[in-house]
């Protein structure tokens, strides 16, 4: 149940009694106000969620998405797989290659064919870049809650070296439409690895500098240290995924845990922390970053020269009927596509499992007993993308 | 390693055709002898609810079971404190308009127990399509709060014990059938 | 002398063409330093509707810098900016919403369009929840076409509006 306010408020008419105040005479409903932060507000984005505030407590917290719902589930029935891919990816327009790598995976299943080894690989890069590039806009937009303005121009403009990366192997900014099933459209270009090499050591410097102006900064860990404790079974029991359990001490990455496509040949650690709070909600995606630099030159190195990067299909591929299920650790956490076929080339249903949907059960746990001046940290170290949970 | 497991799972899935698109309850679900895990979890559970089970598929990592459902919560509950599926992944519905039935189907996964952790448990059940209601896995799974909200303003699925019905994606004013439904057709297509 | 010359019939001439040496004199700097003032401090509303609005964050950031135009994103309250960039897909659940915005912000007020969901419903045209197009909803100044459109496509978009408010007249 999402609401709590009566044994909480009861509580303090309690404490508040103890003290001698009268304060206990008004009614209970003139005390609270109503807010409610909307789908324009410079601290929630395009997701609306209504509070009751009794004067700086958080007593009731109620999330009202929907705002962004474009009925992609509903739009894939009526296009091919191929056809599929441009608008499945626009839900995280900054992370498209990781949700239509999950998609790929579940349709080569269906289709029965595997991606040649190079493909494979230019694959993994190019979803360990787009991992980058989301983090560095979340940590932005983290600069922009909190007032830090500096820590919104940083990451912005270092965002900029991944997306010529990418702009070189795909041929846009943000929307690649680069994964299909069979592989990746086309081949990198010539020079790309020294010029990932180079940008990739030159961001590992960068970070010590994030550490010291952002992470090690009092007033950012007076903000958030202690504040919107996750415990660890809450988390497990509430479902959660991606950074938000790694941050309450659950060791749970799907790279590691069921490893798809090349990653069972790279050595990684997985990042986590014990300390549950929002502090550690916002450091483990920087060890993320940190620990895909280390990915990505492991993957530049083992990188086959020369090969196939994709598997010719017949123009309109269709499988036998069945279903399959596949999952893949982008930003945000587990993102599951669950598709069933009837054996003609549209899928009869597509359903989209993601981190940020399953993520806004946190919310109203974490909010309700909080201060109001803690909402934003709360609400954006949840790692919630609006767009994406809407679909 | 991987993929070539998937390409034998598949091959073989062309034969038995174990869709619940047709509802067969005579034939012979497909089962890998390569999953070890798998295989034993489903001896677990045959052997202690001998009839009220059955099995659609069992592949590398993904097993399916469905659950008539009057029996779910006991399952679920089973599923839960003895096995340790903790949590579920999402919960979907699909709309089969020949058979005049509702697919949902849960999908469960473990955080806290190593060596099911990899594994994604399939929980299906059917119900009827003009009068949709279902028992709601809230008492056990938490997490499907709002999953299974989406499903009811989705599909037109009651969950029974759910304590908020409602829409939840979809705007104020939505006065049409529940969108996925495959009678709700896209205008111009 | 001057008695015999402004009499009652002559007084209403005198000030209408006074009034008119005047308003010719004055209009034209007058304008020119208004609209001056309008163009380079265009504040648009932190009104993020959908995927462009990405874009539009990496407008602001240092490599294609909006600020240089004066377009800073006030993140203070609705009723001192003028300029409303409405980035990406409207739904049916948003449009009511984005109609109040776009009310409480106070005369003389812009609108850009960007990106192809805003213009006519883009990618997006045959799903059940998407407004073909905001003309319905508000008056547009300036389209922007991309999906998403690139920080240089907006950063023209915006030049365009400047130059449609300088050649406008001071009511």
């Amino acid at each position: 149940m999402t609401t709590k306010f009566d044994s909480e408020f009861e509580k303090k008419i309690e404490e508040t009694t103890k003290l001698g105040l009268s304060i206990a005479k008004e009614s209970s409903e003139d005390r609270l106000m109503t807010l409610s932060v909307g789908p324009q507000h410079p601290g929630s984005g395009h997701f609306r969620f209504t509070i009751k505030v009794d004067g700086d407590y958080i007593v009731y917290c109620d999330p009202d998405p929907g705002y962004v719902h474009r009925g992609e589930e509903k739009m894939c029935e009526y296009r091919n797989f191929i056809q599929n891919i441009p608008h499945l990816e626009r839900p995280v327009i900054h992370d498209s290659t990781n949700i239509t790598y999950s998609y790929s995976l579940a349709v080569e299943e269906l289709l029965g064919i595997e991606v040649p080894r190079r493909g494979q690989f230019i694959r993994a890069i190019a979803s360990e870049l787009n991992r980058q590039v989301y983090t560095l806009y979340w940590l932005a937009i983290y600069g922009i809650f909190l007032g830090h303005s500096t820590m919104f121009m940083w990451p912005s403009g270092d965002r900029e070296l991944f997306i010529d990366l990418l702009t070189a192997l795909t041929g846009a900014r943000v929307t690649h439409a680069y994964n299909i099933p069979g592989g990746v459209r086309n081949d990198a270009p010539e020079g790309f690895k020294e010029k990932c090499l180079q940008y990739v050591n030159y961001f590992e410097k960068r970070l010590r500098e994030y550490e010291d102006i952002f992470y090690n900064n009092p007033l950012f860990r007076q903000r958030t240290e202690n504040v919107g404790i996750l415990t660890k079974e809450d988390a497990i029991n509430l479902g959660v995924t991606g950074s938000v359990l790694r941050a309450s001490g659950v060791q749970y990455d799907i790279r590691k845990v069921e490893p798809y496509d090349i990653y069972n040949e790279i050595d990684f650690k997985v990042q986590y922390m014990k300390t549950c709070d929002s502090f550690a909600r916002a450091y483990v995606p920087f060890l993320d970053m940190r620990e895909s630099c280390h990915i990505i030159r492991q993957l530049l190195d083992k990188m086959p020269e020369s090969g196939d990067v994709r598997l010719k299909l017949q123009s309109n591929p269709k499988g036998s009927s069945g279903e399959s299920y596949k999952r893949v650790e982008s930003g945000r956490g587990a993102l599951g596509y669950y598709i069933i076929s009837d054996g003609s080339p549209r899928p009869y249903r597509v359903k989209i499992s993601v981190g940020s949907f399953r993520n806004i059960l946190a919310l109203p746990h974490l909010l309700i007993g909080s201060k109001l001046g803690d909402m934003p940290s709360i609400y954006w170290a949840l790692n919630y993308w609006p767009v994406e949970a809407d679909r | 390693m991987i993929s070539t497991n998937h390409n034998d799972s598949a091959k073989d899935d062309k034969n038995s055709d174990s869709l619940s698109l047709k509802s067969n309850d005579n034939e012979i679900p497909f089962i890998d002898p390569n999953s070890k895990t798998e295989n034993s979890l489903y001896l677990q559970m045959n052997s202690k609810f001998q009839n009220k089970i059955r099995l659609v598929y069992l592949k590398p990592r993904r097993m399916k079971i469905y659950v008539e459902p009057k029996n779910i919560l006991e399952i679920a509950n089973f599923l839960k404190t003895n096995i340790g599926f903790d949590h579920a992944e999402s919960v979907s519905g699909t709309d089969y308009p020949e058979d005049n039935s509702i697919e949902v189907v849960y999908h469960l996964n473990s955080y806290s127990r190593e060596e099911i952790s990899p594994i994604i448990l399939a929980l299906s059940t059917k119900t009827d399509r003009d009068e949709a209601r279902l028992p709601s896995l809230l008492p056990i799974f938490k997490s499907v709060e709002y999953h299974e909200r989406e499903t009811f303003e989705m599909l037109g699925v009651y969950f029974e014990g759910h304590p908020r019905n409602e829409r939840f994606l979809l705007p104020e004013d939505w006065a049409d059938i529940p969108p996925l439904r495959k009678d709700f057709r896209i205008k111009g297509r | 002398m001057l008695k015999e010359l402004i009499n009652t019939s002559n007084f209403n001439l005198l000030v209408s063409k006074v009034s008119d040496v005047l308003v010719n004199a004055l209009d034209q700097p007058l304008g020119y330093a208004i609209n001056w003032g309008r163009v380079w401090s265009l504040w648009p509303v932190h009104l993020e509707t959908a995927c462009c609005s990405v874009e539009f964050g990496a407008t602001s950031s240092p490599r294609y810098d909006c600020e240089r135009f004066g377009i800073i994103e006030a993140f203070g309250s609705l009723r001192q900016c003028d300029l409303i960039v409405v980035q990406g897909t409207v739904t049916r659940k948003m449009a009511p919403r984005l109609r109040m915005v776009y009310d409480q912000m106070a005369e003389p007020k812009y609108v850009i369009a960007m990106g192809a969901c805003s213009i006519t419903g883009g990618l997006y045209i045959d799903s059940y929840n998407v407004l073909p197009g905001i003309d319905g909803v508000i008056p547009v100044d300036v389209y922007v076409p991309g999906c998403p459109p690139r920080p240089e496509t907006l950063i023209q978009g915006c030049m365009l509006l400047q130059e449609k408010i300088k050649r406008s007249k001071i009511r």
